[in-house]
């Protein structure tokens, strides 16, 4: 895991590249004029807000985390069909719950791709995670974190958990190195 | 053929914002409610922006992918909008459906 990039005027590479490709994509060119703009004003934004916000892991698989997209979408379209149909089957067939899955990632910004994965996909809501830090002593950082999921047809809780970890979370702690 | 193709994306977009409306009139409890809008309704959009792309890329003659910046930004803010929905369900202890397995999974805050 590393908090800091390697050099001090790039503090979020990937934020640049994001931002360069939103810049391209909000004008609908590829002029050299808007490449330039793009370019500066790529490296400027994550200079001028770097102080304010507080360091999270950065993406050390770039390779790996393209990949990890491509199947979260790919999941996207098999989430929204198998809940059309729940939705039009029978309501009392549905067998709601709450599962807790126990999570191994210990940082805000892994935790929030993971839990925003996971209300994405197949007929899976994330709720809360706990411990709630108001609820903690001040100053003291909680050792095991839970996520609280909303189900909509719960069938068997230890598979869906494994399944969550398995598909979701191995590949970010991987992106992450954490 | 290309307003066929403009036609199918529409269609299958709207159905599936027409069935993610369905389960939030047709389920029993709030939680369960949640599900279609932040599912049914974000491949619905999907689908409606690139059939926009489509067209205006035939329409103009040149490529134009804008409208995928839309889908990633309700890609990005869907699942918020769901989390702090359900997270104050949660505050403000709604009752679930009878029969909803785990509810003592629920912490007090």
């Amino acid at each position: 895991m590393r908090l800091h990039a390697r050099y001090k005027w790039l503090p979020t590479p990937f934020r640049s590249v994001l931002l360069f490709i939103v810049w391209l994509l909000l004008n609908n060119s590829v002029s050299a004029g808007h490449l330039i703009l793009g370019a500066v004003l790529a490296i400027a934004i994550p200079l001028v807000i770097a102080p304010f916000r507080t360091a999270q892991p950065l993406i050390l698989r770039p390779g790996l985390a393209t990949k990890q997209v491509f199947i979260v979408l790919w999941d996207i379209i098999t989430a929204n069909v198998e809940v059309a149909f729940k939705i039009l089957a029978p309501t009392k067939r549905l067998r709601p719950g709450f599962i807790k899955v126990p999570l191994d990632l210990q940082h805000e910004l892994p935790i929030t791709i993971l839990a925003s994965t996971v209300s994405l996909t197949p007929g899976t809501v994330s709720a809360e995670v706990y411990p709630i830090p108001e609820s903690l002593p001040k100053g003291e950082v909680p050792t095991q974190r839970f996520l609280l999921i909303h189900v909509l047809d719960l069938d068997d809780e230890q598979a869906l958990i494994d399944t969550i970890k398995r598909r979701y979370e191995a590949p970010l702690k991987e992106i992450f190195q954490c | 053929m290309t307003e066929w193709l403009i036609s199918a994306l529409l269609i299958a977009g709207g159905l599936f914002i027409l069935i993610g409306s369905i389960g939030l009139v047709k389920m029993p409890d709030f939680f369960m409610r949640l599900h279609g809008p932040t599912k049914a309704t974000t491949l619905g959009m999907a689908l409606l922006l690139i059939a926009a792309n489509v067209f205006f890329s035939v329409e103009n003659g040149v490529i134009n992918i804008k409208e995928i910046l839309i889908s990633i930004f309700l890609l990005i803010t869907a699942p918020i909008t769901g989390y702090m929905l359900i997270k104050s369900a949660i505050h403000h202890e709604l009752k679930a459906k009878d029969g909803t397995k785990g509810m003592d999974n629920i912490e007090d805050d």
